[in-house]
């Protein structure tokens, strides 16, 4: 209770309001927080009944106001409570309310005289009730004053006047944990217990400039970092080891300085008890911590206890982006304060049970966090510190002869120093020897909840990408029913834009259309490239089968997978498969590009040919018999005229007839030169285009030439490796563009398929977004197997050419953000849930209705 | 696509094969073009004597319009441009006949009444024709009309065939005939079927159908499979009802047509209940519940408080909505049952806290390497009290006489195991997870071979 009219209330609260009908509750409101920020009973009446005095609405309007509070705290907003909340059991939901989702309840008391407010309530329409009602209120009100801390109220405030009511100023602060605009670096440094041999050690390799200090002094020791870098300790600095009280020496030290921080531990806060005089039992180690405080000053252990005493159950650092606890934190607890939360931090969650080896069993929080901020902690002893779900446990059991970590932030690399002897006996070994990560051990399971449902994917391509759930949901079961292994599914390629329509002549597409879209975007230097007709296929190769598992978490033994557009595995059988990735790792040896790349896999985007090899049938359904029938069709025609002679009004039906005939077999011919007969995978050619990924980098940064020349080099290791024909073009070069299209019509003359236009550089924006990664050009023969046989007719083409393009390169855009941006994220070391929300978004996308033939 | 009709005269006929102009009142010294909603059709005459004349109508449809025009259909084959229909004879070639020959389809000529009455010797060639069917279909669809088939001889291996009849029949009846036998050996129409269809059909069909042995496999094919209508049209042809079992195309299930005599999937389901009462279940997951089935029997269980079946498939989640006929349950029933789309290759934190999951013929669909999957989302963290599986025994294959070596009984079947193979994955899943097993065969067992399915029971933590 204070009489000072400022007072200070976290920024993050649930703020009741507490005063009789008239005690000018809502004007307080208004001239305090914001419209948006006030829940108000009335208002919530007037919502459910159109009629904010309607006292039998009073239970729907209540369910109401405790709904709207909810939904303000769990998005952590400062939540004001706008009713008369004079009954104790009234303020008693509102201060489970603010419990539930950790935000610190204030009362703000409108204590005012009864008469007052009974005459506010004559000036008011709809207020004329009699004056008993405010004398009741207030007199509830008065009945429950002295117990509102006891009730669970953290800051309480008591006007007694209309004019104390005026003269109150509110000032917002941020929490205590809330540190969001500190951002480091941090040097955060697990469980000491003691082992302040090791810290110093630690603390020195990373740089910070030690004091001399004496032994057995208890003065406080000072160090700091030259570039101002924070040592940020989890907690638990003393019990177990050796020398405790030079572990608090320190750790205060430079906490006093500004140079270190901290959180409390479990034992932080078990010692403070002891120190505070109360009765604890000495086990786990506080016993010897005890023996040497003992001999220390009243003073010292004062200050001990006060600095303890401070510490705070967690830092929100970072913009939000790092959160350090010293048993971890669940998202929903971040940034916030409850008594839960700090017992979340300090103990973790468990369910009362142990194990078999006595130790409490843990609800596994990191394996279910889903946040993006990085949550680093320690309190459970491993044997190594390793990622999960962006979460970090770096207590690596110095005491127990394992040894001290460090992580430094935001570089996010960890620094250790071994333990120099064993100085306590652990109650389980630390688990060692694991073949896969954490992360990967955790990732042998994707969890369906977590993606069915509206999905939006932040890339950072600057664009948030959304897929509605009926997309994501047709996307997991087909990915359920046919995908590959997802720990092998990486990246799913995007669609490729088609060129726009050509306007005029027997082609659909002419390159022309193409270089005019990219000239007509600012972009004049392009990489154009032969386009082969086979079945498109991503192949993950690696150096070995024993090197996939290292890096993708593996357990099937195989060092490499080939698979479709859409997930699924290209083989039928495994040895096919098994054969084509040995053949391409023996390339990658032979070339050097496992040591030019500094890599022991690789993701290679490529055609794979025949056609036939996996579009047998396809073809036997759809394209032989429409060749067939075609032929046939214009053949009996020709054959029933020729007895006719040279009638004029036949002879335009026979001329069409023998066009059409030529047409059917064009299209037969077109496809006989994408089909061969592949018994053994000599047969097959692999045409790679883009060396997409190696481990530590993403090449979308390299420009196409890079990706040209070094599959060039790929392909001298293997014949079944096929070069891609290209050339690298100036669009302001009017020769150079003429060129082009004398390649494009001689290469799709000859049967090619077409040519693809990239930009040089894989990824280029332009003034209004991304300007499309490629684009293809495809030949009049080639569109046969796309449009029909009589596409290029003058009655076909002219209504063909109208094709809306817009969805196609929408969509292109959108899925090429999406491929790269799981490709980054499985690169980064993210886990695999995160990497596989992005194939799984292409895949949704596919579904969308654009026209399959662009 | 084109028809061609020759109408034959030998020396001492009454008649001039000229005539055929009459008959079909179209002459013969003429090119007659119409435009159809099926295309543009020309008639003309590439061959006109005495002895012989051929009447042609060829048939072009336009490939962009079926695609694009107002016949567009947004599933299936006409969607694309790249398929057979514009070229096939099919159901557009019926349309342009019937737009074409109406007065001699209705038996009628206005100079040569007498010939449209009679009998004469036509020959009939049609093409192309993709036929579904074998040469088989062919001889049972004319040869009892009084057709001989010229040609093929043989229809294995073409893509299309070149169809050659002759028969002495009137002219009228033969253009009937293939009006509706056209899109009948196709099978497929271009058009929505709708009830008129029926009495198109029967129009058609007068004085023929009823008496045609392949009448059922003709309505059916005519009626574009639709099995109401073609019932219908069957019980106005002969007033009696047809039987769904006789159906030309069963709708069973590849594995369930191997296994029907042994009504196979009944005992499996039965026997998966009765395990369900037995060890007094009180909420089941249903793991790959397909339509429901197994459901359906569980909610009659008064002890099973709540049923959720967990598949992969929105379509067949519907389904088994429509057929559990959840849309009318009320607020209990709604509450005790429940559908979810969800998958066995994916965890599932929705999956605990339930006392039995139950896989009735489910992990053969699953790629035996992304077992492992399953069994950590159900057995390391669903955890329920009881899992009962059952699977195929392979062994038991070789007595299904149907079925080659090594093909398994579904296409979608990724895997089948023989009971060693079965129990020992079984066990060991058993054993890493404190799960103990029982096994048992389902379905009539052979003394070598087992029963035609298995079963697995685990029980959480029983042995230790």
């Amino acid at each position: 209770m204070t009489d000072h009219a400022n007072i200070t209330i976290p920024d993050f609260a649930l703020v009741v309001l507490i005063g009789s009908t008239g005690s000018g509750k809502s004007s307080f409101a208004a001239k305090h927080f914001l419209g948006t920020e006030i829940v108000s009973s009335d208002n919530c009446r007037a919502l459910v009944s159109d009629d904010e005095t309607d006292l039998a609405a009073t239970g729907d309007a209540f369910d109401l106001l405790n709904y709207t509070a909810s939904i303000r705290l769990k998005r952590r907003l400062l939540t004001v409570i706008d009713a008369t909340s004079v009954k104790r059991e009234d303020r008693a939901k509102l201060v489970q309310l603010a419990r539930k989702y950790h935000a610190l309840p204030v009362a703000l008391v409108l204590d005012i005289d009864p008469k007052i407010c009974h005459e506010r309530n004559q000036q008011r329409p709809n207020r004329d009730f009699g004056e008993h009602v405010t004398r009741n209120h207030a007199k509830a009100l008065r009945r429950g004053l002295r117990g509102l801390q006891k009730e669970g109220f953290r800051n309480v405030h008591i006007m007694k006047s209309p004019e104390e009511v005026d003269a109150l100023q509110i000032e917002r602060q941020p929490l205590w944990t809330d540190n969001r605009e500190d951002h480091g670096p941090f040097d955060i440094i697990g469980d000491i217990h003691g082992c302040f041999d090791e810290l110093t050690e630690l603390l020195g390799n990373l740089g910070y400039q030690i004091d001399p200090y004496e032994d057995g002094s208890e003065d406080l020791i000072r160090a700091r970092h030259p570039e101002g870098r924070i040592a940020f300790f989890v907690g638990d600095i003393t019990d177990r080891g050796p020398k405790n009280l030079d572990a608090l020496r320190l750790v205060m030290g430079m906490c006093d300085e500004g140079s270190g921080r901290c959180v409390i531990g479990n034992h932080d806060f078990k010692l403070n008890k002891w120190l505070k005089g109360k009765s604890v039992t000495q086990t786990h180690g506080l016993d010897l911590t005890v023996a040497e405080l003992e001999q220390t000053s009243d003073a010292f252990r004062k200050r001990a206890s006060d600095f303890i005493w401070d510490l705070r159950s967690h830092a929100w650092l970072a913009d939000g982006k790092l959160v350090i606890a010293h048993a971890g934190l669940k998202e929903e607890m971040h940034g916030r304060g409850s008594g839960h939360v700090r017992n979340f931090t300090m103990f973790g969650e468990t369910t009362g049970e142990v194990d078999e080896f006595g130790l409490p069993v843990r609800l596994e929080w990191a394996r279910d966090y889903r946040g993006k901020a990085d949550v680093i902690f320690g309190h459970t002893p491993m044997a190594d510190a390793e990622w999960l779900n962006h979460t970090m446990c770096i207590d690596t059991g110095c005491v127990f002869g394992g040894k001290l970590t460090a992580l430094r932030w935001p570089e996010r690399e960890t620094v250790t120093v071994a333990a120099k002897q064993q100085y306590a006996i652990p109650a389980k070994p630390l688990d060692a020897g694991h073949s896969l990560t954490a992360q990967q051990d955790h990732d042998k399971l994707l969890y369906f909840d977590d993606y069915a449902t509206k999905m939006r994917i932040e890339t950072r391509f600057k664009s948030t990408i959304q897929v509605p759930e009926e997309n994501s949901l047709a996307a997991l079961e087909v990915m359920s029913r046919f995908a590959v292994d997802p720990r092998w599914l990486i990246y799913l390629p995007p669609t490729m834009a088609a060129c726009p329509t050509a306007s005029e002549g027997p082609f659909l597409e002419r390159p022309e259309q193409a270089m005019d879209h990219y000239a007509g975007r600012g972009v004049t230097n392009l990489v154009v490239e032969e386009k082969h007709m086979g079945s498109r296929a991503l192949l993950v190769v690696a150096k070995s089968a024993a090197a996939a598992q290292v890096r993708f978490g593996v357990e099937d033994g195989k060092a490499g997978v080939i698979f479709t557009r859409t997930g699924r595995p290209f083989f039928k059988d495994e040895a096919s498969e098994a054969a084509v990735i040995a053949r391409v790792a023996t390339a990658m040896q032979s070339s050097g590009l496992w040591d030019e790349l500094g890599t022991d896999w690789v993701l290679l985007d490529a055609e794979l040919m025949p056609w036939s090899a996996k579009a047998q049938d396809l073809l036997k359904r759809q394209y032989y018999p429409t060749v067939a029938a075609a032929e046939r069709s214009a053949a009996a025609l020709i054959e029933a005229l020729t007895g006719k002679g040279d009638a004029d009004d036949l002879s335009d039906l026979k001329a069409k007839a023998e066009i059409k005939l030529s047409n059917a077999r064009l299209m037969g011919k077109t496809i006989d030169g994408y089909c061969w007969q592949a018994d053994t995978i000599d047969e097959y050619r692999i045409a790679p285009f883009h060396i997409l990924a190696s481990e530590g980098h993403v090449h979308s940064d390299r420009p196409h030439t890079w990706h040209m020349e070094t599959i060039s080099k790929l392909a001298d290791g293997d014949p079944i490796i096929q070069a891609t024909g290209w050339k690298r073009i100036d669009l302001n070069d009017p020769a150079q563009r003429e060129a082009v299209v004398e390649w494009w019509l001689d290469h799709t003359s000859k049967g090619g398929e077409g040519l693809v236009f990239k930009p040089t550089d894989f990824l280029v924006r332009g003034e209004k977004g991304m300007i499309q990664p490629a684009m293809k050009v495809r030949g009049r023969d080639y569109l046969r197997i796309i449009y029909g046989p009589d596409y290029d007719l003058p009655e076909n083409i002219e209504r063909l050419r109208q094709r809306g393009l817009g969805r196609k390169f929408s969509l292109a855009e959108r899925e090429f953000k999406l491929g790269f941006e799981g490709l980054h994220r499985f690169v980064e070391g993210m886990p695999l849930s995160k990497v596989h929300e992005c194939a799984l978004a292409v895949l949704a996308l596919e579904s969308e209705p654009v026209d399959p033939r662009l | 696509m084109q028809i061609e009709i020759t109408l034959l005269a030998n020396a001492d006929a009454n008649y001039s094969a000229h005539d055929l102009g009459f008959l079909l009142h179209k002459h013969p010294d003429h090119v007659h073009t119409k435009k159809t909603s099926a295309g543009d059709a020309t008639i003309f005459y590439p061959e006109v004597s005495d002895g012989r004349t051929t009447a042609v109508l060829h048939l072009e449809v336009d490939p962009i319009g079926l695609v694009r025009g107002k016949n567009q259909q947004s599933d299936g084959l006409l969607a694309q441009y790249v398929n057979d229909r514009p070229y096939v004879a099919n159901s557009f070639l019926s349309v342009a006949m019937g737009r074409s020959f109406a007065q001699t389809m209705a038996g009628k000529s206005k100079d040569r009444q007498e010939l449209a009455d009679q009998p004469l010797d036509f020959e009939i060639r049609i093409l192309p024709v993709a036929l579904a069917g074998d040469q088989d279909l062919l001889l049972a669809l004319f040869e009892p009309l009084g057709y001989t088939i010229q040609s093929p001889e043989e229809v294995e291996g073409q893509m299309v065939i070149d169809l050659r009849l002759s028969a002495k029949l009137r002219l009228a009846e033969i253009l009937n005939h293939l009006h509706v036998l056209i899109p009948v050996m196709d099978n497929f129409k271009h058009y929505f079927v709708a009830q008129e269809e029926i009495d198109k059909l029967l129009t058609k069909g007068e004085g023929w159908l009823a008496d045609h042995p392949a009448k059922e496999l003709i309505t059916r094919r005519a009626l574009k499979h639709r099995r109401s209508l073609a019932n219908m049209a069957l019980a106005r042809l002969e007033e009696t009802t047809v039987a769904d079992e006789e159906d030309e195309t069963p709708k069973l299930k590849p594995e369930e047509q191997l296994e029907k005599p042994l009504r196979l999937h009944d005992i499996r389901l039965d026997t998966v209940a009765d395990v369900m009462r037995q060890q007094n279940v009180k909420s089941v997951l249903d793991l790959g519940c397909g339509e429901g089935k197994l459901i359906a029997r569980m909610i009659k269980e008064r002890g099973i408080d709540r049923i959720v079946g967990v598949d992969p498939s929105v379509r067949t989640l519907e389904a088994a909505h429509r057929k559990l006929r959840l849309h009318q349950a009320g607020d209990a029933m709604s509450e005790r049952v429940a559908l979810q789309m969800g998958s066995l290759t994916y965890g599932d934190r929705r999956w605990k806290g339930f006392d039995a999951a139950t896989l009735v013929e489910v992990i053969e669909h699953i790629e035996p390497h992304r077992l492992s999957a399953l069994v950590m989302s159900l057995f390391a963290d669903a955890r329920p009290n009881i899992v009962v599986m059952t699977t195929p025994n392979r062994e038991y294959n070789v007595l299904f006489e149907t079925m080659k070596e090594n093909q398994l009984r579904h296409p979608d079947h990724r895997f089948e195991w023989t009971r060693a193979e079965f129990e020992g994955w079984a066990n060991e899943v058993a054993a890493e997870h404190g799960y103990t097993t029982a096994f048992a065969p389902l379905g009539p067992v052979d003394e070598t071979h087992g029963g035609p399915s298995q079963m697995a029971i685990f029980m959480l933590g029983e042995a230790s």
